[in-house]
């Protein structure tokens, strides 16, 4: 947990609540960017990088707000491509590896959904920054979840094969949505300053979203686990840090490099 | 990547300016739901459209090549159907 220290002398709850945005949303695109050329169908192909560089866009608005705040003079490049896996604050769902087509599906409902109930009740922030930032990404959060609920329905109200696809794919993705519901002293902190909505309230508006596409799509609502997942306070699974060798090579190789 | 056995659609995109909508194109899809969602993706990235109108393929009647003289010869001769034998006068412009 060497996280909070190595980030920087002066870093405040701010500067760390939008990091956790800012990383939740470029780790998401940069795995949904790994489907290019491989998804089943060349239409689906578009579709996934569609909402891949939707996510990369919100992630710049956020990094270079994040860079603002931290006054450190480093830019949105220096934050997405020198900082190393505990100094990523990304909700452990997004980093877990692709899997196959309806594992991204069900991972990107489930963070899409979460996203939208954040960045509607972020519109309203004391923080005009972050508002306008929600505000932009909502519309397209909206697709995001309008695409992955269709395909749950899909594919989980599909044939047999498909069906058990999905529901293996969300009973193991399922443990990593505590995280969405869990607060710390960051989180705290910005609700008090009336800049971010409570973990809490957007859980249970996400929860009953999903529930409503689980009915539709015939899957189970896995139960939930008490494991505390801790991405946000980073802390990683494995697949995080192979996931950063290889989009950060370039600029770890080459410093500096540009194209 | 191997397309998936799935029917052809026919993309219509009504642009921001324009009053009707045009054939942009054709894609695979389920379902015309499926289809309207692959349209937005593939189509309307580069703000082409406000509106998009998806249909079957199959569902389209098209005139057959080989009827093509009978279809439309007869008009070539017909130049007088052509709004182009009338003096038009200086004060319009733009016609």
């Amino acid at each position: 947990m060497s996280a909070q220290s190595d980030l920087a002398p002066g870093a405040d709850a701010r500067l760390h609540y939008v990091l956790r945005l800012a990383d939740t949303s470029l780790i998401l695109g940069q795995r949904l960017g790994e489907w290019i050329g491989h998804a089943p169908a060349l239409e689906e192909d578009l579709g996934l990088a569609n909402i891949a560089l939707d996510l990369i866009g919100q992630a710049r608005l956020l990094l270079s707000y994040a860079a603002e705040l931290e006054g450190r003079g480093r830019c949105e490049d220096e934050l997405a491509f020198l900082r190393d896996a505990s100094e990523f604050f990304n909700l452990t769902l997004v980093e877990q590896p692709n899997g196959d087509f309806g594992y991204s599906i069900v991972r990107q409902l489930l963070v899409a959904a979460f996203q939208l109930e954040l960045y509607e009740a972020l519109q309203t922030s004391a923080d005009r920054r972050l508002a306008e930032i929600a505000a932009t990404a909502l519309k397209e959060t909206r697709y995001h979840v309008r695409y992955s609920a269709s395909w749950v329905v899909r594919l989980g109200d599909g044939t047999a094969e498909s069906h058990a696809r999905v529901q293996a794919a969300l009973d193991e993705l399922w443990p990593f949505t505590g995280e969405l519901g869990a607060e710390d002293a960051v989180d705290a902190a910005m609700v008090a300053a009336g800049i971010a909505p409570s973990a809490a309230s957007l859980k249970a508006r996400w929860s009953a979203r999903i529930d409503a596409v689980l009915v539709e799509a015939t899957l189970r609502r896995p139960s939930d686990s008490i494991y505390p997942w801790l991405g946000k306070r980073g802390v990683h699974t494995e697949h995080l840090g192979y996931m950063l060798a290889e989009m950060q090579f370039l600029q770890r190789a080459y410093p500096g490099a540009e194209w | 990547m191997t397309t998936p056995d799935w029917p052809l659609f026919e993309v219509f995109i009504r642009s921001r300016s324009g009053l009707e909508h045009k054939h942009v194109g054709s894609l695979h899809a389920v379902d015309a739901r499926m289809a309207l969602e692959h349209a937005r993706d593939v189509y309307t990235r580069r703000l082409e459209g406000v509106s998009i109108w998806v249909a079957r393929s199959s569902d389209i009647t098209a005139s057959d090549p080989l009827d093509a003289d009978a279809f439309f010869e007869p008009a070539r001769d017909k130049v007088y159907r052509h709004p182009t034998f009338y003096p038009i006068p200086e004060e319009v412009k733009n016609l």
